[in-house]
């Protein structure tokens, strides 16, 4: 923890030079615990297919802090990939971000160039994918791809950046490091793959890691030491995370928030901690009740009816309304839009006054994002 | 209950690769396997990738012969059957695959999928008409409608795929029914569909599941017994409920401690990370095979390999662990607990080993 705060100003150095090269003026040194790292407001992704241009995410809006995990939950083809993809600057070709902003530290990712981001990927954000294996060069040995981010970012020379890339297999907790590093991806296991794709993200200390899928290909016991090995460096490293994931219960251990995406639009977010006791949108509250868990063995599960829409094939009107038990007229004519959801004892749940807050606080006392929904019926949804 | 249906009994096999690091070149994939399945009941197997749960599946479907050990089905050896006798077993075991897409032919419309069994076993369904109307009622038995016997593969969803894979393997009226990973490539929504049509499927039927997965939070749910595997070896087997709660070795504890859990109170839970990976099959460890990775792991577990104990379960029921220093059965044990309580059991074992010598 301390070392890793007294090395921070020296590495960011460079990385906030960028930042203000490219016109931001964003703050230097380390970014206090729940300050608001990235900002997404109305992002929209087209995808051009040769059936039309269908849009594939919708008008998403979310916050990440620094030293908190927000997660984004959804089923596989709800946009949750595509977001980190549009966030990272690196859709496939035949997508287009047809609108909204991506604010990092004050800078519009979203109105850049590609070349002018390039200078964001590694000092600012980083990004680990769930295949190691595909996302590692097989050609080039770990030592050559983990120092890649120390020769372009910080101009160092092979033998600097050899050093720097050993450093990082050590903060990654690959053993014997100075010998690893002449190995091929292929000559690590699936978790030790993980991590040097994890060192590679996290190299130049960037503000934002977005993890898609970071241990789906994994078994559970290799899951458990890669998401211990996530926290602490988010904690080192105060990072802001998101952690794209379809799994409700690795939401509910890893994550201070959620945005619940269906269709390629948010429909819910929130504290986890509220958002899992109490779900005020009917696909929540489906996908929990889907999990099996407190019930007598055998028993018969609640699962949600029918399939997602294709994307070719988005209703007017709500989203989920095909699959929506509260399902009213209003619902097919007027798309409901995310707004601030009251809780259960009917106050509404709002942000606490940002303090001074010192790292680590206890759940509970640290400012929360506010609760939203996008249903027309999120306050009666618990009176069915 | 009565002569399970079916019973492994000392189920070996073993692969010769290339070459390997340390130059072995055998891979003990199953070492001495030994399980019963009673009939209408859900056996859960569990265990990481590469311990040997496919092997096993594939040695119960005879695509794979053991080197040694026996398989008894209703008290018959398939193994030594030929011909009529041969085909006649092989229609009362069928499997569900894991991968919906992978597994169904996309030349073939769905109707086709579902008769292609009868191609082999002819007896069963002799005239196109009862073909038709079994493959019909097959269809409507895993949910889907009749029309869709014309449509291809490509043109159902994932969830909608499974159920054609559960209705192929259901043509045959099998006994049991070998289910690999059958809802871990379902979005969950559609996973809670297909556990609900399995459930509704062995209370009509009474078919036997054999359910492989990693995922325990649906194996508890499925399961009446469940058995852990580890390299090769099942260590430990016992009622669902009795394994889940009071997992009795130190690999059964640490799975269901790193399994993530789906509860919003917001403790975190005091978790077991294991160090290290699962060692490559082809040098497993001498003795016990988990030591590299257990916390309570003493110079005998190098050298002897543990016996399966069987371990006294509150409700009665038969848990059975592979470990010379069993946790305490009152509740999984962690750390320093765990270091105290081993020093006292390694005494009363290694008595207890010598006497059985």
């Amino acid at each position: 923890m301390k070392t890793a705060t007294d090395q921070a100003p020296a590495k960011r150095s460079r990385a906030a030079a960028t930042a203000a090269a490219a016109g931001t003026g964003a703050a230097t040194g380390q970014a206090k615990a729940h300050d608001v790292v990235l900002q997404v407001r109305d992002l929209a992704v087209d995808i051009r297919t040769h059936r039309g241009t269908v849009r594939a995410v919708n008008s998403v809006a979310f916050e990440a802090r620094a030293g908190e995990t927000l997660a984004l939950l959804g089923e596989s083809g709800c946009g949750k990939s595509m977001t980190a993809k549009a966030l990272a600057g690196i859709m496939d070709p035949v997508c287009d971000l047809a609108d909204g902003e991506i604010l990092l530290n004050g800078t519009d990712l979203a109105a850049l160039t590609a070349k002018e981001r390039l200078k964001f990927a590694g000092p600012e954000l980083g990004i680990v994918f769930q295949d190691a294996l595909t996302a590692l060069n097989p050609v080039y040995t770990v030592g050559t791809q983990l120092g890649e981010a120390f020769r372009i970012h910080r101009g160092l020379n092979a033998k600097q950046a050899r050093v720097e890339a050993i450093d990082l297999m050590k903060r990654v907790g690959i053993p014997e490091p100075e010998s690893r590093i002449n190995s091929y991806p292929h000559q690590f296991s699936g978790g030790m793959r993980q991590r040097i794709l994890i060192a590679m993200a996290v190299a130049l200390n960037p503000r934002l890691l977005i993890a898609d899928e970071p241990t789906t290909a994994l078994d559970v016991t290799v899951q458990a030491q890669i998401m211990q090995l996530l926290r602490k460096l988010r904690e080192e490293g105060q990072m802001a995370v998101i952690l794209i994931t379809h799994d409700l219960a690795v939401v509910a251990e890893e994550a201070d928030s959620v945005a619940v995406m269906y269709a390629g639009n948010v429909v819910e977010s929130g504290p986890v901690s509220e958002v899992f006791a109490d779900p005020r949108h009917p696909y929540t509250k489906g996908l929990l009740e889907s999990v099996p868990v407190h019930l007598e063995r055998g028993a018969r599960l609640k699962s949600i009816a029918g399939s997602p829409p294709e994307l070719h094939d988005i209703p007017a009107g709500c989203v989920y309304q095909s699959r929506c038990p509260l399902v009213q007229d209003i619902c097919r004519a007027e798309r409901p839009v995310l707004r601030p959801v009251t809780s259960v004892t009917g106050t509404p749940v709002t942000g606490a006054p940002v303090t001074g807050t010192p790292v680590n606080v206890p759940s509970g006392t640290e400012p929360r994002p506010a609760r939203t929904a996008a249903c027309h019926f999120s306050e009666e949804i618990n009176n069915v | 209950m009565s002569e399970p249906l079916l019973k492994i009994d000392g189920l070996t096999k073993t692969f010769h690769v290339a070459k390997s690091a340390s130059g072995n070149t055998r891979l003990k994939a199953l070492d001495g396997i030994s399980l019963t399945v009673g009939r209408g009941e859900t056996l859960g197997l569990v265990g990481e990738s590469g311990c040997g749960k496919s092997t096993l599946a594939r040695t119960l479907m005879m695509l794979e012969t053991p080197d040694e050990g026996t398989v008894s089905f209703e008290g018959t050896n398939p193994f030594g059957l030929r011909g009529k006798e041969l085909l006649g077993w092989r229609r009362r075991v069928q499997m569900v695959f894991q991968d919906p897409f992978a597994s169904l032919n996309a030349r073939m419309n769905a109707g086709d999928i579902i008769a292609e069994p009868w191609a082999t076993h002819r007896g069963l369904y002799p005239t196109s008409r009862e073909r038709e109307a079994r493959v019909r009622e097959l269809l409507h038995m895993v949910g889907l409608r009749p029309s869709d016997a014309r449509k291809s593969p490509q043109e159902f969803s994932g969830g909608q795929r499974q159920r054609i894979g559960i209705a192929r393997a259901l043509a045959l009226n099998p006994d049991v029914m070998i289910l690999d990973e059958p809802v871990s490539a379902l979005d969950l929504s559609v996973q809670a569909q297909v556990l609900n049509l399995l459930n509704e499927l062995q209370q009509e039927l009474g078919v036997s599941y054999i359910f492989i997965s990693h995922d325990l939070t649906v194996v508890r749910h499925v399961a009446d017994r469940v058995a852990v595997m580890y390299l090769g070896r099942i260590i430990e087997t016992g009622a669902t409920e009795e394994v889940f709660d009071h997992p009795r070795h130190p690999y059964t504890a640490a799975l269901m401690s790193a399994s993530p859990k789906l509860d919003v109170t917001g403790t975190r839970r005091d978790r077991i990370v294991l160090q290290g990976e699962l060692p490559s099959p082809l040098d497993p460890p001498s003795g016990c095979r988990f030591r590299t990775r257990c916390w309570k792991a003493q110079d005998i577990c190098a050298d002897l390999s543990p016996e399966p104990q069987v371990l006294a379960a509150p409700d009665g029921t038969k848990h059975v662990a592979e470990c010379h220093f069993p946790l305490d059965s009152i509740k999984g044990l962690t750390g320093a607990t765990a270091a105290a309580m081993s020093t006292a059991t390694a005494a009363a074992q290694s008595t207890a080993t010598a006497a059985a010598q």
